[in-house]
């Protein structure tokens, strides 16, 4: 099972779809609550920050024995300097997106915290590809 | 204290969730700035924020969020309401400001902040 979502550029309204997907997928059955909240909460920070820094993409979600994997593309501009962006309280975020409470500069570290593993492959001028990777067995919460 | 008692502390408008009146709440948390909520809360607390936007129902419902509190005399519109509604959450509008609705809800009981450790 791979759902795909595509995340809209720019609308943060209709950002959060994927993750919220995540928190109700029908694979969660038997699944620790725990970790899905920890996907939902790293998921959602990454589709936000394709809707309001790389003018959207897609989200891919999947459930594999073990594990759950969402992956993250888009062709924005790309992080150049991912140790300084990865920085709490770094941001480059407009006024009309703080205005809505975002861009506070915690998300990349807040998905680093939440995932067991966190993969972001960038490349300057052509957009950014994030791996988020749960692991189900753990006992982590 | 449960969300009955939020009501009355805080003068306020219980907008949907009758069905969340008993719910023991131990702990809030008062926030406009939804990348903090999505960094620090904890389950099970009540969010008093004074941003009203779509975002700050989809915020609180990623969280496990239940109850929400709209400060300043904010009403929300009908479509979050319902939103808060369909994801099962408790909305109260109250004319009190942030300050003075936290200070309220600490003075009648609820002393836990609702965050992780912050170092
Ligand atoms: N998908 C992306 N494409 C391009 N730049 C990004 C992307 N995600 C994050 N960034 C950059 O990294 C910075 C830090 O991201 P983050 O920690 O989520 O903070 P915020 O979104 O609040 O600005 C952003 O301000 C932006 O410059
Ligand atoms: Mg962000």
């Amino acid at each position: 099972m791979s759902p795909r979502y595509e995340v809209p550029g720019g609308d943060l309204s209709l950002a959060g779809r994927a993750s919220a997907e995540v928190k109700r997928a029908p694979g969660r059955l038997g699944v620790d609550p725990a970790a899905i909240k920890r996907m939902a909460v790293a998921t959602h920070e990454a589709e936000i920050n394709m809707a309001i820094h790389a003018g959207g993409g897609h989200a891919e979600a999947e459930i594999v024995p073990g594990k759950i994997v969402v992956t993250l593309r888009d062709e924005g501009p790309g992080i150049a300097d991912l140790e300084l962006e990865m920085q709490e309280g770094y941001s480059t975020a407009p006024e009309h997106i703080r205005e809505l409470g975002f861009g506070a500069g915690m998300g990349l570290a807040n998905m680093k915290r939440n995932a067991d593993e966190l993969t972001i492959d960038s490349t300057p001028g052509a957009g950014t590809t994030i791996m988020i990777m749960i692991r189900l067995d753990t006992g982590r919460t | 204290m449960n969300v009955r008692d939020i009501v009355s502390t805080l003068e306020g408008t219980l907008l949907t969730g009758e069905e969340l009146l008993d719910l023991d709440i131990k702990a809030a948390c008062g926030a406009d700035l939804m990348s903090d909520v999505m960094a620090f809360v904890n389950d099970g607390v009540v969010l008093l924020t004074g941003l009203v936007n779509p975002q700050s129902i989809r915020t609180a419902d990623l969280m496990d969020i239940r109850v929400i509190v709209f400060v300043r005399g904010k009403v929300p519109p009908k479509d979050m309401v319902a939103e808060a509604q369909a994801n099962g959450m408790a909305v109260i509008a109250t004319r009190y400001s942030m300050f003075l609705a936290c200070g309220r809800l600490y003075a009648a009981g609820i002393r836990s902040g609702g965050t992780r450790d912050i170092r």
